[in-house]
């Protein structure tokens, strides 16, 4: 008794001390950024002549006028929603429908074909990257929004999703809704579809965040300023910015391109943190 | 005779909900009907630009067609590159300074955060909320972080009367402020596969641990890192590929330089392929890329399939 009660004392001076260090790391952490948004809310003329004027009053809100007055930044949002949303709906339908396939259903060399999409899931992007510019550059598809949305539709971790989970739900399910003579689009569409939400979620919340945050193939195929991603196009304002005049705008623009992911995140870390991890092991 | 249709009509409906039964277990080519949409993007998109890429890379090949096979000539041109041994060789410092930090870093967040209160939960959401910032806000702010005169450090180095180092121009330091900016930006998912992790351990191996009187350090070594052995390489592997594909942060924070001392495989890439428009060199060196990356990979399959078999 007397030990266990020593015990929870001595963790808790301990872990005192570890969560101390803990919050410190994190405030140091979220320094740059509160830094940065410090920076938004100065004037440009003012921080051109003295950048620790940061530190104190005043503040403005000119910046962020600004930029709903002036940027380009809400076409860009605009290409990255239709991007991103584009490529998560159709990735989840695309998923869905060879994950149950391949769980589920028999058909000729299946077993090879599961193969040959898992080793897929070992090619990294840069391998194909060059070829696929290519074919795109003979097909027109540049500068376009299926051109920038296809390349993300081949990704394999999708289908290795969606199969891993259509196997676990129980076949007695389809057998009894066999036996009601249901189709076998019904049995997926009525009964096991619903059941797969937890890892719709997973897999449109992981692909709709890297695909936003994607800087490769946007850069390579979507090369016109009007279909800039946000990405892009915020990436596009950076250069030479030791010397720009509108340092405070710079970074009203960053803030203002990563808010609503954030906020996002704030929503919904739960099932951003699972998508994330569970895409990193596979 | 309206008996024996109806019990005809029975048993034929049985027999219809066998053939089903028979229908959806029997290898039809019917059935790929669900498969063949995504498949067919995947040969066109992936395995077709795979096997095209590898045929460029023996070609001569520029922005306007593919000219003569020259076999491994732009493989050798590749290795006579000054500048591509050094991307290899940047690549791999990249990796040195960065992998062992993020897996160590991540492996003491966890442990100080694997505890079911609310501070926990709140500064896990902290040490992860900037990885899903993409890489251009996380270059935007370190690079106003490490701007010469006014910069974060700068200014706190000012405080003190010293001079702080110049991250970004320096070349004995780019390498170390990118990898400074990367840490930052991907300490979150070496953290939470940690976590999950170290809630697999069993509970009953630290109650007898307790039982024991064993202290808080004996625990922690003899117990708690051996049960998380594996998630430790598998940490470290994962993360060897993420950060062998260096790009985005090269790119902007230092364009590779200053002389490439920061420019990374892909950025060398990119270089060859999309501003030089030389796709065959390009194309090769993609490939070396990808032989490196699939070797961390074919490690990372057999190290996860031995942890599957034990677990």
């Amino acid at each position: 008794m007397s030990s266990t009660s020593s015990g929870i004392v001595g963790r808790s001076t301990g872990d005192r001390i570890i969560l101390i260090l803990v919050i410190v790391l994190a405030l140091i952490m979220m320094a740059p950024i509160a830094w940065v948004i410090a920076l938004s809310l100065k004037d440009n003329k003012e921080l051109m002549t003295d950048m620790n004027s940061v530190f104190h009053a005043p503040y403005t809100i000119n910046n962020y006028i600004n930029i709903l007055a002036t940027s380009s930044v809400f076409r860009w949002i605009l290409n990255s929603l239709i991007v991103s949303g584009g490529l998560t709906v159709m990735t989840l339908i695309l998923s869905s429908l060879a994950g149950y396939g391949f769980a589920r259903l028999n058909f000729p060399f299946r077993n090879a074909l599961f193969i040959i999409v898992l080793l897929g899931l070992a090619v990294p992007e840069q391998a194909v990257l060059i070829a696929r510019h290519q074919l795109f550059s003979w097909l027109k598809f540049h500068n376009t929004y299926h051109g920038l949305i296809l390349p993300g539709l081949a990704a394999p971790f999708g289908v290795f999703l969606m199969t891993q989970y259509f196997r676990a739900i129980p076949k007695e399910l389809d057998e009894a809704a066999l036996l009601d003579n249901a189709s076998r689009f019904k049995i997926f569409w009525k009964v096991l579809l619903p059941l797969t939400i937890p890892a719709q979620a997973t897999l449109g919340i992981f692909t709709f965040l890297s695909s936003w945050n994607d800087y490769f193939w946007p850069l390579i195929s979507g090369t016109k300023k009007e279909m800039y991603t946000l990405t892009i196009g915020i990436a596009s304002t950076q250069t030479n910015f030791a010397q720009s005049e509108g340092l405070g705008f710079l970074m009203s623009q960053a803030v203002f391109a990563g808010a609503p992911i954030l906020i996002l995140y704030l929503f919904f870390q739960k099932y951003i943190v699972t998508a994330v991890s569970g895409a990193a092991v596979r | 005779m309206a008996e024996a249709t109806l019990s005809g009509s029975a048993s034929a409906a049985k027999a219809a909900t066998r053939q089903a039964v028979q229908n959806i277990n029997a290898p039809l080519w019917r059935n790929a009907v669900f498969v063949a949409p995504y498949l067919f993007l995947f040969v066109t998109l992936l395995v077709v630009p795979l096997f095209w890429s590898i045929w460029l890379s023996l070609h001569k090949a520029d922005a306007f067609g593919i000219g003569r096979f020259v076999g491994v000539d732009n493989y050798f041109r590749l290795f006579r590159d000054k500048i591509f041994i050094q991307s290899v060789g940047n690549t791999f410092y990249f990796v040195f300074l960065t992998v062992p930090a993020l897996a160590l870093i991540g492996l003491m967040l966890a442990l100080a955060l694997n505890r079911k209160t609310r501070s926990a939960a709140a500064l896990r959401a902290v040490y992860f909320s900037s990885s899903v910032l993409s890489v251009t806000i996380v270059t935007l702010i370190w690079r106003i972080v490490f701007i010469g005169n006014f910069g974060l450090p700068a200014t706190i180095y000012g405080w003190f009367g010293a001079t702080a180092p110049a991250f970004l121009s320096d070349p004995k330091l780019t390498m170390i402020g990118i990898a400074i900016a990367t840490v930052w930006w991907c300490i979150g998912l070496p953290m939470m596969l940690f976590l999950s992790a170290l809630q697999q351990v069993p509970q009953e191996i630290y109650e007898a641990a307790a039982l024991d009187n064993a202290s808080r350090w004996r625990t922690l070594w003899h117990i708690t890192l051996p049960s998380i052995r594996r998630t430790f390489v598998l940490v470290i592997i994962i993360e060897i590929v993420l950060q062998f594909q260096l790009f985005g942060q090269a790119r902007l924070m230092t364009q590779g330089g200053p002389n490439n001392v920061s420019k990374p495989i892909v950025l060398y890439i990119y270089e060859a392929a999309f501003t030089k428009w030389d796709l065959g060199l390009g194309a090769a060196a993609s490939e070396i890329l990808f032989i490196l990356i699939m070797l961390a990979a074919m490690a990372q399959y057999f190290i996860s399939r031995r942890r599957g078999e034990e677990g």
